[in-house]
This record gives structure tokens, sequence and C-alpha cells, in this order.
């Protein structure tokens, strides 16, 4: 409900959804994938992008949603150029852009900002990432990638990398304590999973494995979801370097993987993942990325019909 | 003559208000917190009596605080449910006690607390309040779902 006491149908956190709901809109872009969707259903509507971060999977593939489905998208551009710049407040841009579009899509550096700007929105507001929060839309293409190999009812899924900052990582792990999965967590010294969200995940009943090297799991796990390791968060770059070495997804690394394996990442990748894994049939991380435009027709037409 | 003594020792410990709110068996030690969550500064205009750690019969000792021509609301009464849930209230007129009441812990705190995660939108110029869920495991902050379990007061704004 926004400031005016209007309710409307936002997508802030993927802990707004049930299993139920996870399901209904995984179903849904199935079908808008094999083509069963009508191509102006959106016509006439129009998307504001509100990117106050760098993206590009995120940004194209909502872009790409909207003009498949009929519609339209505005953006700002640049940060620099938009009157954030000038001191504004994201709720006055909030309420200003909602008289320009439809729905909005916010990406924000701060944690929280898509709810605020939930809050001050006469149109509904799609999460592309809060800071080191939520990003519900990833988690939905990243279950959709899964559920295309395998269901996703109880399966061994490692986690390795950032496990600390990355909001991707948190937003999956809770997302698949709704299907009883395993999780394992691989991750350096000071980027583990936060102690609430594993505390929170435990309660809920999931099992949580932590492991200090990737080999120890290898051979169990379904699915293999490696995340980007940022340099900044290293005093300097010989120990980024060194940490980075051994979080490092090589063809050796996979020997005795099962067959099913699917390693997803969200992308960008930088060196965690070595070239060479592309061309075997474990890689899904393009099939993934592509996965974004049904998966964000989908959650466009939960919002805005 | 000691009963004479104690007698003005307790008058000048607890002595009578004509009009305000009494906020008796605050956790011991807590007399000040509570001060603070009501906003009441050395700016304001109540007239302010805090005992701390009175001998209580129940409570081993407790905190009482007397606020002159004051009276609480329930949202204020039930903030300091979050710091002393056993706290009591007596709302007096003209020296007798017209309205006595228990806390009650809210559902949702707004404006009260600040939440500890520097990259919180509402630690930021934006026009809103903090909004904190009460839950059992502690303060949830809608935001951005930072949670405070432990040291809430060294939180309160």
């Amino acid at each position: 409900m926004n400031r005016e006491g209007e309710q409307m149908r936002h997508i802030i956190s993927i802990g707004d959804f049930d299993r139920k709901e996870i399901d209904a809109l995984l179903d849904h872009a199935r079908q808008i994938d094999q083509k069963k969707y009508d191509k102006n259903i959106l016509y006439g509507k129009i998307l504001a992008t509100l990117f106050f971060e760098p993206s590009t999977r995120t940004r194209m593939s909502f872009e790409s949603a909207m003009a498949r489905l009929g519609g339209t998208s505005l953006s700002v551009g640049s940060v620099e150029a938009c009157s954030m710049a000038k001191g504004e407040t994201l709720a006055d841009t909030i309420r200003v852009v909602s008289g320009y579009a439809d729905a909005i899509v916010i990406r924000h550096p701060k944690e929280g900002a898509a709810r605020l700007a939930a809050e001050f929105a006469k149109v509904p507001v799609i999460n592309a990432g809060d800071g080191a929060g939520q990003h519900p839309s990833q988690t939905l293409l990243d279950l959709y990638t899964i559920r295309q190999s395998m269901p996703i009812d109880k399966i061994d899924v490692a986690l390795i990398g950032d496990l600390r900052y990355g909001r991707t990582a948190h937003s999956l792990a809770s997302a698949l304590s709704l299907y009883n999965a395993r999780l394992h967590t691989i991750s350096p010294k000071g980027l583990e999973l936060p102690a609430t969200l594993a505390a929170e995940l435990r309660e809920k009943g999931m099992e949580i494995v932590e492991h200090d090297d990737i080999k120890e799991v290898i051979c169990d796990v379904d699915v293999l979801y490696v995340t980007r390791i940022q340099r900044e968060r290293f005093p300097d770059s010989a120990s980024y370097f060194n940490v980075t070495s051994s979080y490092r997804i090589t063809p050796d690394l996979l020997a005795g993987a099962k067959k099913h394996l699917i390693i997803l990442h969200p992308l960008p990748r930088v060196d965690e993942i070595d070239p060479r894994i592309d061309e075997l049939p474990y890689a899904r991380y393009f099939e993934q990325s592509r996965n974004g435009v049904p998966v964000r027709m989908a959650m466009l037409m939960r919002v805005m019909q | 003559m000691k009963k004479t003594e104690n007698a003005e020792n307790e008058g000048l410990l607890v002595r009578r208000i004509r009009n305000g709110t009494v906020i008796d068996h605050i956790d011991g030690g807590e007399a000040l917190n509570v001060v603070k969550i009501l906003g009441i500064t050395g700016t304001t205009q109540e007239a302010l009596s805090i005992a701390t750690n009175v001998p209580s019969r129940n409570m081993g000792c407790k905190d009482i605080v007397k606020l002159t021509n004051r009276e609480l609301s329930k949202e204020e009464v039930d903030r300091i449910a979050l710091i002393s849930p056993r706290a009591t209230i007596n709302i007096i007129r003209n020296f007798k006690v017209c309205e006595k009441k228990g806390v009650e812990i809210p559902t949702l705190i707004v404006g009260l607390v600040k939440c500890p995660n520097p990259g919180c939108i509402s630690n930021t110029n934006e026009p809103i309040r903090s909004k904190f869920e009460v839950l059992p495991k502690g303060l949830h902050c809608t935001y951005c779902d930072w949670v405070i379990t432990k040291d809430l007061t060294s939180h309160i704004i």
C-alpha cells in the first residue's frame, strides 16, 4: 500500500512470494518462452527504468521484455544526467516519474530503496537490486534456469564466492528454502553468508553446510552457483589474487561431478569461471542470462495487468 | 525517630504530583532510557523526577519516573514496553490515580530507532521515518531487513 492507501502489485523482495506464487510465475514464463502470449498485451503502456547503479543485463532485459509485450520504456540515462545529481530525494523522483509511466523498475545503491519507492509511487514498482539487499527478478530467473534442467525440490546447491555482499546469493538462498534444498557454502574468510540470514534459513528447516574447499562437495551438488568476488573487498591486489585463484572454477575441478550438474553465474564474471567451462554441458550462465527476458515479461504482466 | 527519617527520605524519592504521569516498575537502571524514548531532554518543559534502583519487593530494584502536567499517549506508553515490559503507568489528576495501565509491546515502531545498517535508505535525507516490526527475534527494519537483536537502547534516536 502506498502513502495514499492505494494497493498495488509491487515486486520488492523474493520474501514477499510464497512457493505457489513463484511456481505460477515460472509456469507463466515457460508459456511465454513457448511463444504462448499476446504480443500486444502491454501496448500503450510505458515502463520507466530508473537505474542509479550500472547495469547491462537487468536493464536491457527489462526493456527487451517490455518491447516484446508491445509496450515502451523510458529511462533517465546516466545518474549524472538526472535530478538526483542535483540533490533531489528519491521520494520526489518517484512521485514525478509515477506521472510519466505505468510501472517503475528501480536499481539503487541503498538497501530498502525499492521499498521506499513503493511507498511513494502511484504505479507498481519492481526492485532490480537495492545495494546488498534484494534482487528478486534475478532469483526468479535463477530458479527458472534450474527448473529447465531438474525439479527444484530437495536439490543440493553450492553457493561459491562473495556470499556476504552478494545480493543474488542471499535472495536465491531464501527462495531455495521454500523447496527444501540443501545449501553448501564456500566463501573466503570475511565474505561468508551473513550469520543472521544463515540462522533465519536454518530456522526454516534448511540444511546449510559450510566447506573450505569446493573439491569437498563438487561430487554431491546439482547446482553450482558462482558469484564474483569484488576486488574492493580486499586490502591489496596480492591478497585479492590469492583468494580468487582458490575460488576459480576450472575443468579439472569438475572431475567426478554429477552428469546433470549445472553451473550458474549472475554475470558479469571476471576470473571466477575459466572460459574453457563455457564449452562444457554444465555451463548454463548464458542461458540463465537469456532467461531474464521471459521471466521479466511474466513479472511485467503480473504488475501491470 | 527512624520511621520519620525513612518517611522523609521516601518523600524525597517519590514526592506526590498533582497532575501528570507516574511510570512505575521500570526495570532497574532503565529510567534514563525511558526518558530518552519519551523525547524528554533538558530543553523540554516538563518537571521531571527520576528515582533509580529503588528497592522493590517483587522486582528486587526498580526505577520510577514522574512527569508533571503531561499525560502519556498510548503510543508513548507502548514504546516503553520495548525496554521495560513490566512498567506500569499511572495517570494522576488532582493527586489521585485516575487511570492505571500496563504497557503492551507494539507491533510496529516508527521514528524511534535508528537502523544500524549504514547502507539503509532510512539513514539518508529521504522524507521518511525509520520503521521496525517487532518480532520475537528482535526489531526488523522494514526497509533493509536488518534485525536488531541486542542493545536496543543504543539505537534509540
